[in-house]
Order: structure tokens, then sequence, then C-alpha cells
């Protein structure tokens, strides 16, 4: 993990590498550690290559959806006459993620170099970085770093005196949830409201100012160059389990537990290990209840669930739930499961743009039954209303904010049953007191 | 254009052929099929956003909107399976939760989509048991007000100013259930065409100021009209209420003005329910106008034309029936008119269609059938010429100009004050009252209906000039104004070939016109 704790010896750090080694951040230092190297190795290969090696690794996109990434890149078609755009999701507001936030810390200079190597291989000659609004440490060594790299020579109209033009631009948002989903964060972008935007038609047909646009992650972007430089049967063996994902994840682990923070694992890596051994198991006195696994819009696992999980996209759909974002939340036994969902459902109702119908009126009626649920008035039949709410807030929407507000209040129902009937019938649920009796 | 490729599906069980690239919900409506809907409207880009329209594709692996959702070979739709109407009986539950269900106040209660939809698939009952969202009504300036607590916020009215008017003033505010419609800082809805986003709104939510509290929809007669107020000739319903015209909207036509109206001529329809108006046939005794019955002042009028050179001073209003058999009356006289102007006021987003200078449905008609448009009317007034006033009030008319006629003969709805010479006057129905054609700046000639019945003994124009005729042994009398218009297209060379038949109600254009061809709204901001 590195920063403020030396990384856990099971740790695979390829990403976090240099956490919390300050040089680090500057061109000289990054240099120093190799960087640009693969900027350098990137542009000397065809842009077709490139792709080929980033699909040969098997590296998937680390921002929620899994989408392979050297797939994505291929549908970007070169030469068809249009500008093409690489936009970087660095907008992460998924509740109980922070990895992007420290890769940007420590490392703005690796950011830069995965979105010239991304650009290149998919004939773009613009980069967008849009990062979050609240994340004004990350932008100002971002900021510096563009600046750095551009006065070096390294992108700009000249990258590395190739004569290929490659420009980043950082765009900061200004706060909404919705602009992390790809389509609004390009209508953002563009300077309009933050509403996702239909698909058909993807980005890679018409996205940023309706030119072909493919979308990435920090992590993503990031994990291009290392991929470059060691190659892909390197990133390939780094998995513990199924071939279909590959490579080491950068885990943001938060909650009642030990030691929360950041942490990179190889894909596979047993997860009941992880919890308990690499980021120190629960709190004195404490057992752990429940664990969503990737930021609070996947399904929550029970504990036993997550035990049996091995971490990648397949090992945690097989356990209920998905990696997602990888931002672990862990929730011991002295917290009402009630209480987390109705403020995760209150999150999202936040959250909605408002433009369909069942996700603006959807997640604020969650909300509302679930406040009142927890605080003593619920009935029973409001959890077969919730649980209806649900199945009517999943799968109809333009993006997917709807059923992520769906997802933790149905899965919490379905595992947590106990915990609101107490509420519902009168029993004032005190976990610490259910957990010691 | 070039050849398009044709897509075939089945829409409920139905079989159709459509062009490569139409939505899956106006392939249904060519099968009948109407896919509920709210956001969609075909003169807006599409937005896909209430999520009502959403139906079950074969092998699809999720319910897809129909408006976005581009038709594909052999696609199997079904509209009214237990999954799609599931999905909105969810919508429609989800839209009146923070609805405050006030349809027995609502101005768009028995016109409101809404409602329609509810009865039709919505659930009996609500499982709503929070308090409901309340936002206090607002002036939007113009002639709309918001009632934001019925909003269900399908954008149609953003997109209307935005994407037609091209005159950005609404907006949506805040997000998730706290969003409503807002107007930008210091801007109204004083677009010309801005009184749009009324008919627009599903909901009754944006209401008309003028039309507020006036009537139930259920209480109103419709008839399909033509507006009068200027001379793009857009179409319209007249809405009347016990004989009194209520409102006016648009009626849609791509070749003159898609599905819009601008607001000059929507709330320029008081001067059609006007009182004051000449009631009975009238002649000259003893110095002073007295009743008559039509005969007498038929006869009268006949020998007050006949055999005299006529100067006929006519409405760019009429008709073309009447203005055609005024020609007739004139024979070897003249005949002119004027027309009041304004100033133009297009509508960016849709080409060619505008609240034209001229404030008057027939100017192109009145010229095509050889009347001069002069700015003073009398000008070709002739010492000793009979006057012919039809349709004109004679409003600021130099009395000494008017004191050249030998005798005058008031053919009019209402009584011109500086009619007081007149011998004859013979009382016709006005705009709303009558039936004929009128011809637009394009040369469109378009069908209007009577709306209303016309008080006391007046008579439909074409009929009294008729009758006139007859009386001086010109022609015979006609029944209907069919005839009249057969007589016209039989006799002008621009009216040929047309009929009420062919005419239709999307009309046709002159043989000889410069008519621009369908137009279709122009979405521009769309992605």
């Amino acid at each position: 993990m590195g920063y403020p704790h030396t990384p856990h010896q099971r740790e695979t750090t390829v990403l976090t590498q240099y956490f919390g080694d300050a040089d680090a951040r500057t061109l000289d230092g990054w240099k120093k550690r190799g960087g640009y190297k693969a900027l350098e190795k990137a542009l000397g290969m065809a842009p077709a290559d490139i792709v080929n090696v980033i699909k040969e690794s098997g590296l998937r996109g680390r921002g929620g959806a899994g989408f392979p990434t050297g797939m994505k890149w291929s549908f970007m078609k070169p030469g068809d006459g249009k500008p093409h755009y690489l936009c970087c999701n660095a907008d992460e507001s998924e509740p109980g993620t922070f990895k992007d936030r420290e890769l940007m810390r420590w490392t703005p200079h690796a950011l830069v170099e995965g979105c010239a190597i991304g650009a290149y291989a998919i004939g773009a000659e613009t980069a967008y970085v849009y990062i979050r609004g609240e994340f004004t440490e990350p932008l100002y060594f971002m900021e510096k770093a563009v600046k750095e790299a551009y006065a070096a020579g390294i992108i700009g109209k000249n990258a590395m005196g190739t004569g290929k033009r490659i420009d980043v631009h950082i765009h900061k948002g200004a706060g909404a949830y919705i602009c992390g989903e790809e389509t609004a964060l390009m209508e953002s972008l563009e300077g309009r409201r933050g509403n996702p935007r239909i698909k058909p038609p993807f980005p890679a047909v018409s996205g940023v100012f309706g030119m072909p646009t493919t979308i990435n992650n920090v992590e993503t972007l990031i994990a291009a160059a290392p991929i470059l430089m060691k190659g892909a049967d390197w990133y390939k063996k780094m998995s513990l389990s199924s071939p279909k994902s590959t490579g080491t994840k950068l885990y943001s682990v938060c909650g009642n537990i030990l030691r929360p923070g950041t942490y990179e694992v190889v894909m596979g890596f047993p997860f009941k290990e992880f919890l308990y051994d690499v980021c120190g198991g629960p709190m004195h006195g404490r057992k752990f209840k429940a664990i969503i696994p990737g930021g609070a819009s996947v399904p929550i696992q029970t504990v036993e669930e997550a035990e049996a999980t091995l971490m990648d996209y397949e090992g945690f759909v097989a356990q209920g739930s998905m990696l997602g974002s990888g931002g672990v939340i862990v929730i011991d036994d002295a917290q009402s499961m009630v209480t987390v969902i109705a403020r995760i459902a209150r999150f999202f109702a936040h959250e909605s743009c408002g433009q369909c119908t069942q996700c603006r009126e959807g997640t604020a009626w969650t909300t509302k039954i679930m406040e009142r649920i927890r605080d003593g008035e619920g009935t029973m039949e409001d959890l077969d209303t919730l649980l209806e709410i649900g199945e009517q807030m999943t799968g109809k929407t333009i993006c997917v904010l709807s059923d992520s507000c769906a997802v933790p209040v149905i899965s919490g129902i379905k595992k947590f049953r106990g915990e609101f009937e107490a509420l519902i019938q009168g029993r004032r649920f005190h976990p610490v007191v259910e957990a010691v009796a | 254009m070039a050849e398009t490729k044709m897509v075939s599906l089945t829409i409920e069980g139905r079989s159709v052929s459509v062009p490569e690239g139409t939505t899956i919900l106006e392939a249904a409506k060519q099968v009948g099929v109407l896919i509920p809907h709210y956001c969609y409207h075909p003169g807006l880009p599409v937005a896909g956003v209430c999520r009502m329209c959403l139906v079950e594709v074969e092998k699809a692996p999720k319910l897809a909107p129909s408006c976005a959702t581009t038709v594909a070979d052999g696609q199997i739709v079904h509209v009214h399976s237990d999954k799609s109407l599931d999905a909105r009986k969810g919508v429609l539950e989800m839209l009146l939760i923070n609805h405050p269900l006030d349809c027995p106040i609502c101005d768009q209660s028995g016109e409101c989509e809404l409602q329609d939809y509810t009865f039709q698939e919505g659930r009996e009952d609500s499982r709503y048991r929070e308090p409901k969202r309340f936002n206090p009504a607002e002036d939007f300036g113009g002639d709309v007000v918001y009632v934001p607590n019925r909003c269900i916020l399908c954008t149609r009215c953003v997109r209307f100013m935005d994407d037609i008017a091209h005159d950005p003033v609404l907006n949506v505010s805040e997000r998730g259930d706290r969003a409503l419609i807002g107007k930008f800082e210091g801007k109204d809805l004083t677009h010309p065409w801005a009184a749009n986003v009324v008919d627009l709104c599903p909901v009754g939510a944006l209401l008309s100021k003028d039309f507020l509290n006036k009537a139930r929809a259920w209480e109103l007669d419709r008839t399909a009209s033509i507006c009068p107020n200027c001379t793009q000739g857009c179409n319209v319903i007249m809405e009347t209420r016990e004989n009194q015209l209520v409102r006016m909207r648009p009626r849609p036509n791509e070749y003159v003005n898609a599905f819009f109206m601008c607001d000059y001529g929507r709330l320029n329809y008081r001067w059609m329910n006007e009182k004051n108006r000449a009631e009975r046939p009238m002649v000259r005794q003893n110095g002073a106008l007295a009743a008559t019955s039509w005969e007498v002042a038929i006869s009268a009028a006949a020998r007050a034309v006949n055999g005299k050179t006529v100067f006929v001073a006519a409405s760019p209003m009429l008709s073309n029936e009447s203005l055609y058999l005024l020609t007739q009356l004139m024979g070897s006289g003249s005949g002119a008119f004027r027309v009041t102007e304004g100033d133009e006021a297009p509508l960016a987003g849709v080409p060619d269609l505008a609240l034209r200078r001229e404030r008057a449905a027939n100017v192109n008609g009145a010229e095509t059938l050889g009347f001069k448009k002069t700015k003073d009317l009398l000008a070709g007034l002739k010492q000793g010429d009979v006057l012919v006033v039809a349709g004109e009030d004679l409003a600021d008319i130099d009395a000494s100009a008017l004191s050249r006629a030998s005798d005058v003969v008031v053919i009019s709805s209402v009584l011109p004050e500086a009619a007081g010479k007149a011998s004859v006057v013979l009382p016709i129905a006005n705009f709303s009252e009558e039936e004929g054609t009128v011809t637009n700046l394009r040369g469109r000639v378009q069908r209007f209906t009577q709306a209303r019945q016309a008080p006391g003994e007046t008579r439909p124009s074409w009929l009294v000039l008729g009758d006139l005729l007859g009386a001086m042994g010109k022609q015979d009398s006609f029944f209907l104004p069919s005839d009249v218009f057969a007589k016209l297209a039989s006799s002008n060379k621009a009216f040929s070939g047309l009929s009420y038949d062919t005419l239709g109600f999307k009309g046709l254009p002159l043989a000889t016109a410069s008519d621009t061809g369908p137009k279709t709204p122009i979405a521009v901001g769309a992605a």
C-alpha cells in the first residue's frame, strides 16, 4: 500500500510502487524511476501494435464495468477523417473508492504517460483528464505534471521529438457523482449539464463533441505503461485465477477494519486473506458482518460470501456481487444494516440527475421508505414495496445510477431481512447488544 | 433523394415496412399502435427520458425505449406484453407519487396524457405513503404559467425553446426528485412563439394564462380551421364553448406550420367573438337605415349596383370564394384592399415559418384574383362610382374620399361608422362563422370550416354575393361554397385543377405557386 504504511508483503506493487515517495511526483524523479520509457517505446510502435499488446495482456477496465481495454481501443477506426479523443475518467466519486486519488497524488506523471500512450494508440491528438471537483490535491499535482511534461516536450505539438501531436488537458468537474458516468462526463466536458446520453450511439461512434471517443479509467491507463514495457505475458501471468482477469488491481479499503487504505493485489487473490491478513482484520472485539466489495453501487455480500470470494471480475460475481471499482466498504457487527443502506440510498437520491422517471422518483421514494424503517415507523408491506420499486428501477433507465440505488437495497433486504423486521416490529434493534447477546 | 432502404418488422403481430432509421414508435403508429409516451414529440429532438415508451423487443436483453430505438429487420416488438405493461405501470406510479392529483381544478384535465394513460394502464391505487414534494407556481412571463407540482419533467418545453425557438430561456434546475423546470435569470417566455410550450406540455404543468380556468376540455367544440391573423396560414383548431371562441391551437401540417403557431395568432381571436355586429339586412328609407328582409335588401343592392361602375373595397380576410364573386360583381370596375402590418417574427428551427408582416389570411388570394394592394384604400374610387364595401371596416378613411361615391353598398359583418351613407347593408358571417378557402403567401390554398353559429340573420358571404349576382342576372345562386370554388377553379387559371375534395385539410398549392414543399422541423443542438 505504501504511504502511510510500508506495503504488505503479499501485495504486488506495480502501480503503487512509488506511493509515499514524494520525489516520484516530479518529472526528474519520475524519469529516474524509468518514467516515460514506455511512451518512448509506444511512439516507436504502430498504434495497432500497441492495441494488440493491450488486447493480449487481457487488461480490463478498472472503473467498474470491466470491459476489455484492448477491444475498446480497437473500436476506434484509424483514418476515418474525424478527430479522435481520449477521455480519462478521473471523476472518482463512487462511495468507498479512493484508488485513483492516490494514483494521481503520488504518480501524476504515470497518468500523463498513460494518457499519451492511450491517445497515440487510438489515433487521438487530444486527451482530456476529467478530474473530480473535490480532488484539489490530485488536481494540483496533475496540473503541475502536465505543465512539466509540456515544458520538457514530452507532450505537445512534437511529443518526444517524434513529430506526433499529443495534447493533454485537465478538466475539473463541479462535484456531481453522475459525471463519472461516461456519457454524462462527456456532456459535462462539453459545458452542458451532466446528464447521461442515450446509447447508442456509443462513445466510440459519437463521443466528445460528437467525435469518436474512448474513455478509460485512471488505473486502466496507468497500467498500459508497465504492460508495454514488460510485455503482455508478464501481465497475464500475474493472475492467480481466471485467464479473463489479469494483472493487478487496486482496492481502496474503508470502514470498520483495522488498516484501511489503498492496496494492490493480483487478480484472484483470496478475499478472506485480503481482509484478515493484508488489511488486518476486524477491529478489536468486533466481527465482520457485511462487505460491499466494489463501491456503494454493487450488491452487499455477507461475510460468508466474502470469505469464499476470489478477488477478480468473475470471483465477485460468483459470490453475489461485483468487482466494481474496487472500493471495499467493510461493515462490522456494531452497525445497523438498515442505517447503512438508508444512507447509501440517500446518496443516490441526492446524486440522481433526474432525467429518467424511475430514477428521479424511485431513488427518492426508496430513501424515504428506508429512513422511515430506520426510524422505527416502517411496515412489513414497505419491504415488498421496496423490492418492487427496486425491480422497476433496474434495467429501465438511460444509465445505471437507478440500478445502483436498487442493488444495495434489494441485496440488503434479501440478506439481512431480520434487521429490517426487527426495526419494523418495534424491537429497537441495537447491533452491539444483539452481537453480545 | 437517394433510394431509402426499407426495413420490415412485426409490431404487436402486425407486419410493417418502414424506411431505415425510423424509430419503433413511429413505425408502430403506421400500423395503428400507439405506444404511450411523454417526452417524445415528432417536432422535437429525442430525449428518451420519460421511459414510458419502453417496449419488449424479442432477443433484446432489456426493454427498449421505442422513441430512441431504430427499427431493425425481422424485429418482433411487443407493446402490450406483460413485461412492457409492467414497466409502464411502474413509470405511471412513479410519475404520480409527487403529482398533486388535482385534476378537478386543472385546466389540462380531459386532454391530459397523464390522466389518459393512467386510466388506460396505470395502477388503481398508490403505495406512496410519504409527504409529497411541493413547489409554488411560477409566472414564466408571456402567456405561460408553470405549476411545478404537476410537472413530469419530460423537457419538451426546454427542447422547444432551445432547439426550435433558439431562445434558451428554460432549463432543468436542481437534480434528482428536486428537479423542476427553471427560467434563466432575467429571462421570460416572451419569444413570439413561446406559447407553443403550453401545447407541447403533456400535463397541466404549463398553462396558458389566456385560457386559465376558462373552460373544461370536454365542453369544447373543435373545428379545423386556418389562423386568419397573418399570411402564413397556420393550420389551427378553433375551440368554442357555447358558441364563443375560447382558444386557438395549432393543427399539424408539415407543409405550412409543422406543429406550431405563433402567440400573436393564437391570442388574436377575440375579434371573431365581436358582439357589436350588423345582424339584419338594412335598406335606406326616408334618410335612415331600416331593417328589412333579405329579399328586399338583395334586390335593393342589385338595383344600386346594376349598370354602374363598381369599386370594391375588399377585406383580405375574405375567402377566395367571396373575393371571386366580388370580381364578378365589379365587372369592368376595379377593386382594392389594404392590410395591417406588423413585425415579422420567424421561428428559427423551422424553415419558412414566421409570423408574417401582413396580418391577414388571404392577401395572396386577393392579389391573385386581381385586387390591388394599396395603402390608400379608396384611391381607385372615381367620381360617381358605386362603392361596395366588403368586409372592410373603413377605419381612418377620409370622408371626402367617400363622398366621391355615388352610392355605397356595405357587405360586412360589422357596420362601419363611415357607412352612414350606405343605401344597403348586407350582414355577413365573419371568418369563424363560414366555410371557404384562403391562399397563403406561398400560394397554398387551404380550407377553413365553420366554428361558430353566425348571429341574427347574417349569412355566409359567398351565399350573399351569389344571391346578389343572381338578382343582377349575372349568374345562378350557389348552394354550397364548394360550388363557388368549383366555378372559381374552372374560370381562373391559377386555381385550375383544385377542388374541396383534393384540397383536403392540408391544402394544395396554386398552379402558379412557389410553395416550398414539405417542411419538417430542423432539430438543432441534437447529438
